[in-house]
């Protein structure tokens, strides 16, 4: 069987430390992966590959909806359709809100800038932003920041979401907006992989959690099954390290 | 006071005065153009040393370094006096641009350069995860924000080139130098020359200090 997002014998390398170590996993569409692992496991690099934000070998294939992720012509297809949120937001300095999230679509789409602004106005309303369009980035919170910056990669209208640690740069009282809103979108069936250390939202949200160690895969089961009877002792050590402080 | 009359002979500076007047337009114009000249080259300089094969990327260093190290006054010298041998005859006006430009297109490419380096990978990140190609990524993302931090540097650019211009008086280009030794030969009198240099200062002065509240205004903060 061939998934939404097909990854194929994926090996990264920097320089010659082996990051990735062979990867096979098929996520099928409207699916919520949820991927822990501890520090240094390849959580990062695993997702930054499926839109390529990171190289990787000849000999390892990355497929989403069928078209293969290389470098080139395709790869502006692949990543139109692949939007990504950053643990350090990476919102744009220089435009306000709602300039973020119509730059894109304008840019890559062709979007009229009407159309941007309303579709924009609409985002916002979506993450519960819509009195600070007119803002900077500089000016919100970072829960509010992180919300614009998963408006931004929306209006795109992806089919695929990454998530790399959204919540892990926020002050603990602002976790829980950005989970919100995240929780909403896995309700809406847009394919999401999610790099996280919120281990109650990938309970709750997730339909199947990948457990990442030493760049390899050791454990992929539904969250039940992943929390409460965990195959590997290698899971099982840091299920007890995390959830146990 | 005779150091007075002989410095700042106000009857010799008013009979100067149009001639300097004269000099001070094509000493604007010259440096106006080579800024922008070496603006358009330096970005174009810039985006090969970052941005291209790697050959281009050596050859470009390769230029830059060359002719940030070459004193201006050799390099227009023979730009003037040396390329008539192969068969380029530039115009005084021709010869100082061009070797203004060729140095202040190698600074301006390190400004640019830096200015670019200064801005996050995540900004890079994002625009290409949007699906913005290479060009809109600079045009829309990094340039807008690298400009910003790239006044400063720019402007103590500029203010080296209108400084660097009066060399082009060595090539008998009538700019304001020129005209000033001119008009002390004339009045026998030295208050032209004192004349040119107020005239300098009106101008420059006041972009040294703009470069100095603007560097303190970005160091204290963004935006
Ligand atoms: N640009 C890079 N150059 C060299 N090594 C890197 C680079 N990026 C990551 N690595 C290494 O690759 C390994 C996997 O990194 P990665 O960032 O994918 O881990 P992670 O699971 O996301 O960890 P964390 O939870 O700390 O974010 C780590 O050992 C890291 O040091
Ligand atoms: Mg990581």
């Amino acid at each position: 069987m061939s998934g939404y997002i097909s990854i194929r014998n994926l090996q990264k390398f920097y320089g010659h430390y082996h990051a990735l170590r062979g990867i096979d996993l098929e996520i099928a569409r409207g699916e919520v992966v949820c991927v822990v692992g501890p520090s240094g496991s390849g959580k990062s690099t695993l997702i930054r590959c499926i839109n390529r934000l990171e190289d990787f070998s000849n000999d390892s294939a990355i497929h989403v909806d069928g078209v293969p992720v290389l470098p080139g012509s395709t790869l502006a297809k692949v990543r139109a359709e692949v939007g990504m949120v950053f643990q350090s937001f990476n919102l744009f300095p220089h435009l306000t809100v709602r300039e973020n999230i119509m730059l894109a679509p304008r840019r890559v789409r062709g979007t009229t800038k009407a159309a941007a602004a309303a579709q924009a106005d609409q985002l916002l309303a979506r993450v519960g932003l819509e009195t600070q369009a007119d803002k900077y980035p500089s000016g919100l919170s970072g829960g509010q920041q992180q919300r614009v910056a998963i408006a931004r990669a929306l209006a795109m209208e992806p089919q695929v979401l990454l998530f790399d640690e959204p919540t892990s740069a926020l002050d603990p009282e602002m976790v829980g907006e950005v989970l919100d809103v995240m929780r909403d979108l896995a309700q809406t069936g847009v394919t999401m992989v999610v790099v996280t250390h919120e281990m109650g939202f990938a309970r709750q949200v997730a339909d199947r959690v990948i457990f990442m160690d030493g760049g390899e895969v050791i454990e992929a089961a539904p969250p039940a099954e992943f929390f409460s009877a965990p195959r590997e002792t290698r899971t099982r050590n840091f299920l007890h390290a995390v959830l146990d402080h | 006071m005779d150091l007075f009359e002989t410095f700042f002979n106000l009857e010799v500076l008013a009979r100067s005065f149009p001639m300097l007047l004269k000099g001070l337009w094509l000493t604007l114009q010259l440096g106006a153009a080579s800024i922008l000249a070496g603006l358009v080259l330096g970005l174009a300089l810039c985006m090969m040393r970052l941005y291209s094969a790697r050959p281009v990327q050596i050859l470009t260093r390769i230029y830059i370094d060359v002719f940030r190290s070459i004193p201006l006054l050799v390099l227009l010298i023979i730009v003037y006096y040396a390329l008539p041998f192969v068969g380029v005859r530039l115009s005084p006006f021709a010869s100082a641009m061009t070797a203004l430009t060729m140095v202040s297109g190698a600074y301006t490419a390190e400004i640019f350069r830096s200015g670019i380096e200064a801005i996050p990978k995540g900004q890079f990140e994002a625009a290409a995860a949007l699906g913005l190609g290479h060009r809109q990524t600079m045009i829309d993302v990094i340039l807008p924000q690298s400009i910003r931090m790239v006044i400063p540097p720019l402007t103590n650019n500029s203010i080296n080139v209108v400084k660097d211009t009066a060399l082009a008086s060595v090539v008998a280009m009538p700019d304001l130098l020129k005209q000033a030794t001119q008009a002390q030969a004339l009045a026998a009198n030295p208050s032209p020359l004192i004349g040119a240099a107020a005239i300098y200062l009106a101008f420059l002065l006041p972009l040294v200090l703009l470069v100095s509240r603007l560097e303190r205004r970005l160091s204290r903060g963004r935006v």
